[in-house]
C-alpha cells in the first residue's frame, strides 16, 4: 500500500513469496530511464545487460490553478484544524480502539489516526443506499471549508460534463464487505449490504459523483498509497488535453480490518506512536482521512496556488519493499521538478512519504540527500495523522499547500527526543520552521513500487 | 468535446476458450473455438514458480500485456502503463474478508499485498524491469472506457506509446451474491501517437451504452458475463472491421464514441 509498507521481514514470514522476480540490472539513478537494450519479441526479456537509455526528461507543463483545498484527518475537520495542530505539534494519534466482532477481539496493540465523528454522520436520504464508513468520511470531508458550494460553483460555471472527479483510495469501502462477511445469510450478503457498488473499488469515485453532480470523467485511482497523489497527475492530463475544464481531485481511505491486519501480517505496524526518520522507528501507525482539491486552468495574471508539476515512476523491484537505492523515488521527484520547470534548489518544503518503517525512511532519506542541497526543509507528517494510505497523497498535499500559503513548515512529530536515523541528511528536519517559500513538494509511494511526486507553487 | 486519438499498434486478448487475439479474430470471423484452449493463462513474463502462484487477475493481465508488446515488437520496459479493472481480484477479496471474519491475525501477508488494486501493475513493472509510470484505476462498468481515456491523455501529454490493460476475474464465495461476474477476461491495447494499425478517435457523448455490457458481437456474447466485458464492443469492432463503436464511461448516462479507421486491406 505504500513504499514504507515494503519493509518485509521475509525470514519471519513463512508464506511470503519470493516476489523479487528479476534483477533490475545495473540500474543507476543518473539517467532518466533505464532501458534494457533491444527487446526480442517472443523471448523472455533479458534483464542482465541493463543499459541506461537516452534521457527523456519531461518538458515543463502549463501550471494549473488550485482554487481550493481541504482535508479532514485525525487532527480534525477542515483546514484550520490541520494548520493549528501542525503549529502546536499536537498529534492526532490514539490507542487503537477500532473494530467490532472478530477484529475487536483480536484488536492490535498499536496507535491509530482515527477521524472523530465519522460514526455520527447521517447521510442525506438520497445517499443512504451507499451508506458506509468510507462514504461518510467522504461526505464529512466535503462539508468543510465551504467545499460543497465551491464544487457547486465549479459545476455551474463549466457545466457538469466539463468537470472531472478523480478520487484516490486504497481500500475504498471494503469495510462494508468485511461487515457483510460477518453477517452472511445462508452464504449470501445480508439484505442491507447488497448494493453492488459498495463492494467494489469505484464505490468512492461514484459516491463523490453522486454528492456533487459531476458528469465528466469519473475515475477511482487505486495504486495503494500513491493513489491520491496520482489523481493530480491524471486530472492535469485531462485538463491539458481539453477533455475537461476543471477537476475535483481527492482521496478517501478509512480504517478497516483489511489494512490493520494486513499491515500487521507484514510486520509493519508499530506498537508505539510511529517515529518517522528516527533511528528507533519500528513501523507505522495507520490512519484514515479524506480531502479534496479543485484544479482549473490559470486565468491571465491570476495570483494564487498552483500545481506546477507531477512525476510518476515504478520501482521495478518488489511488491512491498522499496528499491534499495530509492531509484523509483528519485525518478518521480526528478520528473516532477522537471515538469515544473524548476531546479531542486527552488523547492522550499518537501513532505516526505516517511512512514516510519525501517526500509522506507532510510531509502527515502538517501534519495533526498542525493537530489537536494542542504537548504531544503523536508519532513514526514505521519506522526500527526498516521499513515492514511490512499488518502496520504491529498492529506500531505494539503500540508504542502499550507506550507506555501502560510509559511508553516512542519517538522517531524515523534516522542519529543528525536534520534535521527544515520541516513538522514541535513534536509530532514524534526523541528517546525516559519518562512515564506515559493515551491513545495509531496512524495507518495505505494505497494507495487508505485511512486508519485507533486510540485506546488504560488504566483 | 475534445477528441483524443491514437493508433492501435497491437492487441492482446485472453478469455476462457479464446487464449489469444488470433483465436479471438478467428472466432469473430468463423464462430470456431480453438481446440485444447488452456484453462488459465500462463504469463511468460513471470518465472515458472511465480507463474503458477500468480493470482488469476495478475496472470491474465500480464498474459495480454506481454502479448501486445510482443506483437508490436516493443520493449515492455519502455512503456508507461494503464491497468484498469472493475474489481481487481474477487477471489482475493473473498479470502481477505473470510479471514477477517474468522481469524484476523491469520491473514497471509502475500495475499494481503496481492489484494491491492495495482497488484497486476506492480507485478508487470517488476517482471518487465520497467521504471515508467504505471497506474491502476476503476470506474465500475466504465472501467475500460476511463482507462482508454487516461491512456489517450498520456499520449496527448507527450508519451510516445502507452500500454492499456483491462481485466477482471469471476466472483467467488459470498461475493457472488452481489457481483454476477463469471469467467476470466483480459484485453490489452498498445496505443501510440504515430504508429501502425487502426486509428481511433474518442470523445465523450451522452448515452447509456446499451443493455448488454459486452455488446451483441461474437466476443461480447462469448465473454459478456465478465465485469470488464464493457471493453468487448471495441475488440469485436477491431476484429470485424466495424468503423464505429460506443463504450461505457465512468458517469452513468455518458459513453465514449469511438471512430475506428482500419488500415486498407486489413479486413479484406
Amino acid at each position: 500500500m505504500q513504499r514504507a509498507c515494503r519493509h518485509v521481514r521475509q525470514a519471519d514470514v513463512q508464506d511470503i513469496a519470493p516476489i523479487r522476480l528479476l534483477s533490475p540490472g545495473e540500474a543507476t539513478a543518473g539517467h532518466r530511464r533505464i532501458g534494457h537494450g533491444p527487446y526480442n519479441p517472443g523471448s523472455f526479456p533479458d534483464m542482465s545487460h541493463a543499459v541506461p537509455s537516452a534521457s527523456q526528461t519531461p518538458t515543463p507543463m502549463a501550471p494549473l490553478a488550485i482554487r481550493a483545498y481541504t482535508s479532514t484527518t485525525a487532527l480534525g475537520h477542515g483546514l484550520t484544524a490541520q494548520a493549528e495542530a501542525l503549529r502546536i505539534r499536537r498529534s492526532g494519534l490514539r490507542r487503537n480502539d477500532f473494530g467490532e466482532g472478530a477484529t475487536a477481539e483480536a484488536r492490535l496493540d498499536t496507535w491509530i489516526g482515527r477521524v472523530e465523528g465519522v460514526e455520527d454522520v447521517v447521510l442525506p436520504s438520497d445517499l443512504l443506499p451507499w451508506d458506509c464508513r468510507n462514504n461518510r468520511l467522504a461526505w464529512l470531508a466535503l462539508q468543510q471549508d465551504d467545499f460543497v458550494a465551491k464544487v457547486g460553483d465549479l459545476v455551474a460555471r463549466h457545466g457538469a460534463e466539463r468537470v472531472a472527479a478523480i478520487i484516490g483510495t486504497s481500500t475504498s469501502s471494503i469495510g462494508a464487505s468485511e461487515e457483510a462477511y460477518t453477517r452472511l445469510d445462508a452464504g449470501a450478503f445480508p439484505a442491507d449490504l447488497r448494493t453492488p457498488l459498495l463492494h467494489t473499488p469505484h464505490s468512492i469515485g461514484d459516491f463523490v459523483r453522486r454528492m456533487t453532480g459531476i458528469r465528466g470523467p469519473c475515475v477511482t485511482v487505486a495504486t495503494a498509497c500513491s493513489s491520491s497523489a496520482k489523481v493530480f497527475a491524471q486530472a492535469a492530463r485531462l485538463i491539458h488535453a481539453g477533455v475537461v475544464d476543471a477537476a475535483l481531485v481527492g482521496g478517501i481511505d478509512t480504517l478497516c480490518g483489511s489494512v490493520l491486519f494486513g499491515f500487521n501480517s507484514l510486520g509493519l505496524v508499530s506498537t508505539q506512536r510511529c517515529l518517522p526518520f528516527d533511528a528507533r522507528r519500528d513501523g507505522l501507525s495507520l490512519g484514515e482521512a479524506g480531502g479534496y482539491a479543485i484544479l482549473e486552468r490559470v486565468a491571465d495574471g491570476e495570483p494564487g496556488l498552483r500545481l506546477c508539476g507531477y512525476g510518476e515512476s515504478s520501482d521495478a523491484h518488489h511488491m512491498s519493499t522499496p528499491h534499495p537505492e530509492g531509484l523509483g523515488a528519485r525518478l518521480a521527484m526528478q520528473d516532477a521538478i522537471a515538469r515544473a520547470g524548476i531546479t531542486p534548489a527552488d523547492v522550499g518544503y518537501l513532505n516526505l512519504h516517511g512512514t516510519a518503517t525501517p526500509a522506507n525512511d532510510t531509502v527515502e532519506a538517501l534519495a533526498v540527500a542525493g537530489l537536494f542541497d542542504a537548504s531544503l526543509h523536508a519532513s514526514s507528517t505521519k506522526g500527526w495523522t498516521g499513515h492514511t494510505l490512499g488518502a496520504a497523497g491529498i492529506v500531505e498535499s494539503v500540508f504542502a499547500l499550507i506550507a506555501l500559503e502560510h509559511g508553516l513548515l512542519p517538522g517531524i512529530l515523534g516522542d519529543g527526543e528525536p534520534q535521527p536515523d544515520p541516513a538522514c541528511g541535513p534536509q530532514i528536519q524534526f523541528a517546525n520552521a516559519d518562512r515564506s517559500i515559493r515551491y513545495a513538494m509531496n512524495n507518495s509511494f505505494g505497494f507495487g513500487g508505485n511512486n508519485a511526486s507533486l510540485v506546488f507553487g504560488k504566483a | 468535446m475534445e477528441t483524443l486519438t491514437a493508433h492501435i499498434e497491437s492487441i492482446g486478448f485472453w478469455t476462457n476458450g479464446l487464449p489469444s487475439w488470433d483465436a479471438a479474430r478467428a472466432f469473430v470471423a468463423t464462430g470456431a473455438l480453438p481446440e485444447g484452449a488452456p484453462g488459465k493463462p500462463s504469463p511468460q513474463l513471470l518465472p515458472p514458480n511465480e507463474r503458477r502462484r500468480a493470482p488469476e487477475s495478475v496472470a491474465v493481465a500480464l498474459e495480454v500485456a506481454l502479448s501486445a508488446c510482443q506483437a508490436a515488437g516493443r520493449d515492455p520496459a519502455s512503456l508507461p502503463s494503464v491497468f484498469t479493472s472493475t474489481h481487481g481480484d474477487l477471489s482475493i477479496t473473498d479470502y481477505v474478508c473470510t479471514t477477517l471474519a474468522a481469524e484476523p491475525t491469520a491473514m497471509s501477508p502475500t495475499k494481503f499485498h496481492n489484494s491491492v488494486h495495482n497488484a497486476a501493475a506492480g507485478y508487470w513493472t517488476i517482471g518487465a524491469g520497467c521504471f515508467e509510470a504505471a497506474t491502476a484505476i476503476s470506474a465500475y462498468d466504465g472501467s475500460f472506457g476511463e482507462g482508454l481515456i487516461e491512456a489517450l491523455a498520456q499520449l496527448a501529454a507527450g508519451a510516445e506509446a502507452v500500454l492499456l490493460v483491462g481485466y477482471d476475474t469471476g466472483a467467488t464465495g459470498a461475493l457472488r451474491s452481489v457481483h454476477d461476474c463469471t469467467g476470466l477476461l483480459g484485453g490489452a491495447l498498445l496505443l501510440s501517437r504515430e504508429g501502425q494499425g487502426p486509428r481511433i478517435s474518442v470523445a465523450y457523448a451522452d448515452g447509456d451504452g446499451g443493455t448488454l455490457p459486452g455488446g451483441d458481437g461474437p466476443l461480447g456474447r462469448h465473454a459478456g458475463g465478465n465485469a470488464i466485458a464493457s471493453m468487448l464492443p471495441l475488440f469485436d469492432a477491431l476484429a470485424s472491421g466495424a468503423g464505429h463503436v460506443v463504450l461505457r464511461a465512468g458517469p452513468p448516462g455518458r459513453v465514449l464514441a469511438v471512430d475506428i479507421t482500419h488500415p486498407k486491406g486489413s479486413h479484406d
